[in-house]
């Protein structure tokens, strides 16, 4: 069943109401109540707050990666493990075609369900989910095929096991290996960035976030207790971090937004796997059109060009 | 409130602190870890290490300096750069209050030293970070200076030390701060590239967004003994797994045993080691 927040209780109530008048067949009604949808929508999707975003970013029935990969993927094959630990089930690799294109996959996966929420680990990743991600980029690198990375995690995973295996490290190397990664490379923010473990499949040719998700240093309920000493200042430490696709775009810290339905990715799924679909192959065209030179030099300058100082 | 004007107060501000600076060797000091009282100047001659139980103290800038540098062979670089305030970000206090009271208490515009150093005789480019200013936190100009000293590393042909001391990401500059990551590490990549040294120096702490990234990827990696280093704080990894974490976990001997870094190294035995490292790697 669908799950609806608080601020989209009155699409659901129109919804609802469509339904019923369907069952009636009462045509007329529901013409009427479509257009009253319509305009439902437009009003409650385009005046947002962060905060709403922040919700609709980790909304359970948004798309995870998994969702994409099994609408955009054809002739699939998992790949598992990082060779020398275990596999993370956090982070899911894929070879397969995109529309005819050959592609590797990286996503970090959350899941649905109490079983698959802990077998995903609720999409935070240990130390080998990095390590796996990095063995399979580098795969992508030596065929020569492009590289699609699909960012939705609250952040690496803080354990005991996380710790001893290097977390830091696993995160690190990939910042560094993924800079220079020879091939093209397309990172898309699909629901919840989360600080350094998602930047750890971050670093790329192309980072775009999708409308409705979110790229933060830390989480807003970590800023809040943390700068307020006041856990349910969470609201105000959303605002402030400035973590909205919109908020990032202009600050010029992405590449794109990627626009997914009005009515946002979780009531349209198909609409929003065309719409990533769609920039993947825009994206690829653009950087085929480059030198390896030329990729690599526009990336460097991308990467350290960051960062807001007077001299 | 013009830049200058920010600076020309925040002098007044560091020069009001001086007669404490001045108190201080008269002052005893408890070591944080065994709790012995000893007198300051007893410390201050054993770098600033506990000569009970050999804690190593959290120091400045310019202590580190006379510890690992050869006297007066420091020249500092980019020392002008300064953070804006890009998001306008208040929380209790805004960033440009937090900003002024750092440069009072280290007078200087950020957690970060950089320049070029004799290390042992090695010509070096160094940075050190000072926790002093907001916790030694990763901003936009610690990450800039940072790949300025990788980019003259590369030009003169020398080796780069980094002396880490950080909390991790700074909040208040979000996203800003996050790619700080990817920038520094994306230039260290170069410095591999150009087959120059990179030693990275781990103190307490070095934590978050530091140890993710640039701390941990040094060719060589060395902590101080007893120094905090990780990836989550105690708090977070506490309230996730619901326990608490066993006796020694995230410090440098933890580490060592772990196999995520080559040595632990005492602050009397840096420098040379440092050297002789530096010297086994490039042409000197």
């Amino acid at each position: 069943m669908a799950t609806y927040l608080d601020f989209e209780q009155k699409i659901r109530q129109i919804q609802e109401d469509i339904v019923s008048a369907e069952i009636r067949r009462d045509i007329p009604a529901v013409e009427i109540l479509k257009k009253e949808l319509d305009k439902e929508v437009k009003k409650t999707y385009s005046n947002l707050t962060p905060y709403q975003q922040l919700q609709l970013a980790r909304h359970q029935d948004r798309p995870y990666a998994m969702d994409y990969i099994n609408a955009l993927l054809e002739n699939k094959y998992e790949l598992h493990g990082d060779r020398h630990y275990q596999d993370d089930h956090a982070i899911v690799c894929y070879m397969g075609y995109i529309r005819g294109e050959k592609v590797v996959v990286i996503g970090e996966q959350k899941g649905r369900g109490t079983k698959n929420k802990l077998k995903r680990n609720f999409g935070m990743p240990h130390p080998e989910g990095y390590r796996k991600a990095l063995r399979v980029a580098k795969l992508a690198e030596k065929f020569n095929l492009p590289l699609l990375m699909l960012i939705d995690t609250p952040g690496a995973y803080p354990g005991l096991g996380a710790e001893e295996r290097n977390q830091s490290e696993a995160i690190a190397f990939n910042l560094l290996e993924l800079s220079k990664l020879n091939t093209p490379t397309i990172s898309v923010v699909i629901g919840e960035g989360g600080s350094g473990g998602a930047l750890a499949i971050g670093v790329a040719d192309r980072l775009a976030m999708m409308r409705y998700s979110v790229f933060s240093v830390i989480s807003p309920e970590g800023c809040a207790a943390i700068l307020w000493n006041d856990p349910t200042k969470v609201e105000i430490a959303t605002k402030a971090l400035k973590i909205t696709s919109e908020d990032l775009s202009s600050l010029g810290l992405i590449d794109a937004i990627i626009d997914e339905p009005l009515i946002g990715a979780h009531r349209d799924k198909e609409g929003a796997a065309k719409a990533i679909g769609d920039y993947f192959i825009t994206s690829l065209k653009a950087l085929r059109g480059m030198s390896d030179r030329e990729r690599l030099d526009a990336r460097y300058a991308k990467l350290v060009g960051h960062g807001a100082f007077t001299e | 409130m013009g830049l200058m004007d920010l600076f020309s107060r925040s002098k007044s501000e560091s020069n009001s602190a001086q007669p404490k600076l001045t108190e201080a060797p008269t002052h005893w000091i408890k070591c944080k870890s065994c709790q012995a009282l000893m007198y300051y100047k007893e410390v201050e001659a054993q770098e600033h290490v506990c000569p009970k139980c050999g804690y190593h103290m959290r120091i400045g800038v310019d202590q580190r300096l006379a510890i690992i540098t050869d006297q007066g062979s420091f020249v500092e670089f980019d020392a002008s750069l300064a953070p804006t305030d890009p998001l306008t970000f208040v929380d209790k206090k805004s960033y440009k209050k937090r900003i002024e009271e750092g440069i009072a208490k280290t007078a200087r515009h950020s957690s970060v030293v950089s320049g070029e150093a004799l290390i042992d005789g090695v010509p070096t480019q160094v940075v050190i970070f000072d926790f002093a200013f907001m916790g030694g936190s990763l901003g936009s100009v610690e990450g800039e200076k940072i790949v300025r000293a990788i980019n003259r590393a590369i030009a003169k042909r020398q080796g780069l030390v980094i002396v880490s001391a950080s909390g991790g990401a700074r909040m208040q500059e979000s996203t800003f701060s996050l790619f700080q990551m990817s920038k520094t590490s994306a230039a260290l990549a170069k410095l591999g590239e150009a087959k120059l040294p990179y030693i990275s120096v781990l103190t307490d702490p070095t934590m978050g967004g530091v140890s993710a990234s640039f701390a941990m990827l040094g060719d060589i990696i060395i902590a101080e003994p007893g120094a905090l280093i990780g990836f989550a704080g105690e708090r977070v990894i506490k309230q996730t797994i619901g326990s608490d974490l066993p006796e020694g976990f995230q410090r440098a001997e933890f580490l060592l045993e772990k196999g995520s870094i080559d040595m632990v190294v005492t602050r009397g035995q840096m420098r040379k080691t440092l050297g002789d490292l530096l010297r086994m790697m490039t042409a000197h």
